[in-house]
């Protein structure tokens, strides 16, 4: 019996990020299409940084949850364009995000992607928008590093790109 | 060679070069921060440069894989602009080394999203969105550091004047180029020089740093010569996969 793509979808959505397991892939917006082209499952996936080392693994996880519903015919395709942009993120990815102590990036991307100075975070401790950028470049390539000036506390922002 | 796979080696080796040569900042950078920094950017063109590999790979059609290209070719047969192979003297040098890269990445990439052909417009697409961050941290940290103290202004003083006779090997263009100019997959070349200059011109200009005017240019990576320093950076690359060619993980 084939699961309908919504279901695999549901599924999908139970598979963390490798690099930010609060999140999903799914929520991460990567997933960009699911489809049975006879009896193969193809899902789509695009990568989000050209060099992000947790490309090769994302599609390992996503083959072996399939796998375990049963699935045994999986292509998992790297989709290049369109580009991967942060305003894919679920509104649900953007919580989790947020619950997890990492600021999530500015929407419209496509206004402020490359310049960190265009951006702004507020504080995922105390909600104050007084924040500071510190470095470009955070303990992954998709984050930089804040300090919030009321509360005191570093904190990771995700960059919209 | 096919002009198509020589364009996408010399896209691809300069990255991957530069991206080897950035790693290497990992545990020494001066700050944490941009220690972080180098190794991620490093990260990015590393990947940019599987993107490459893979379009040249298919091009040719001789079943050779992105890894057969980076570690299973020799010195003369990469053809990496030479700037990237410049050594990492010191943190003054592998910056002005990544800015007038930058400066240079950021146009090609602009102009190579309108490609005629899908793969390198895709790929460019891609690649545009992190080389803008590049940049943006690149320029920002020559201006803090050459409009900064005496001591840091001289050094990157001393990184522009050691490098920018090797900016022009990452402009540097033959028949391959234009070749590719008139089936239309590489638009608006010309334009890359000028905003190379004009960004240069007017960042240099804000950092209180000088262009050296005595006209000195070096090219010839494009075409497989490079300088003393290239063969010890594949050595280093190279020797894991060549003592043990067959293996995997």
């Amino acid at each position: 019996m084939r699961p309908d793509t919504d279901t695999v979808r549901d599924w999908l959505g139970e598979v963390p990020d490798p690099e930010i397991p609060a999140i999903s892939v799914v929520d991460l917006g990567i997933v960009r299409d699911v489809a049975w082209e006879n009896d193969t499952l193809v899902v789509d996936v695009t990568p989000t940084y050209a060099g992000c080392p947790a490309t090769l693994v994302i599609a390992l996880d996503i083959e072996t949850a399939l796998r375990e519903r049963g699935i045994d015919k999986i292509d998992v395709r790297r989709k290049m364009s369109p580009a991967w942009s942060t305003d894919w993120i679920s509104a649900e990815g953007r919580q989790k995000l947020l619950d997890y102590g990492i600021a999530p990036p500015q929407l419209n991307a496509a206004n402020c992607a490359g310049m960190l100075s265009a951006q702004t975070a507020a504080c995922p401790q105390c909600g104050s928008e007084n924040t500071e950028a510190i470095a470009a470049r955070g303990s992954t390539p998709c984050k930089a590093q804040f300090r919030c000036r009321d509360c005191r506390e570093p904190f990771d922002y995700f960059k919209a790109i | 060679m096919e002009p198509l796979v020589t364009f996408c080696l010399r896209m691809g080796d300069t990255t991957l070069i530069l991206g080897q040569q950035t790693a290497a900042w990992c545990g020494h950078a001066p700050v944490l921060e941009e220690d972080i920094a180098f190794a991620n950017m490093g990260l990015d063109l590393i990947g940019q440069t599987q993107l490459w590999y893979e379009i040249a790979a298919q091009t040719e059609g001789k079943g050779r894989t992105p890894d057969d290209l980076a570690f299973f070719r020799t010195e003369r047969q990469f053809l990496n602009a030479q700037l990237v192979e410049r050594p990492n003297t010191d943190f003054a040098h592998a910056l002005m080394r990544q800015y007038l890269f930058d400066a240079w990445h950021l146009p090609m990439q602009e102009a190579l999203c309108d490609s005629g052909h899908e793969a390198i417009r895709d790929l460019a697409q891609k690649s545009v969105k992190e080389v803008r961050y590049h940049i943006d941290r690149s320029r920002d940290l020559i201006v803090r550091l050459g409009d900064g103290s005496d001591e840091s202004r001289a050094k990157m003083q001393a990184a522009l004047d050691a490098l920018w006779p090797y900016a022009a090997d990452l402009m540097a263009t033959d028949e391959v180029e234009a070749a590719l100019a008139d089936q239309g997959v590489l638009p608006g070349l010309d334009r890359v020089r000028r905003a190379f200059d004009a960004e240069t011109a007017a960042t240099l200009d804000r950092a209180t740093l000088t262009i050296p005017e005595n006209g000195h240019a070096r090219t010839g990576g494009r075409t497989g010569i490079h300088t003393e320093t290239m063969g010890y950076i594949l050595a280093e690359m190279q020797s894991v996969p060549r003592t043990f060619p067959d293996a995997r993980w």
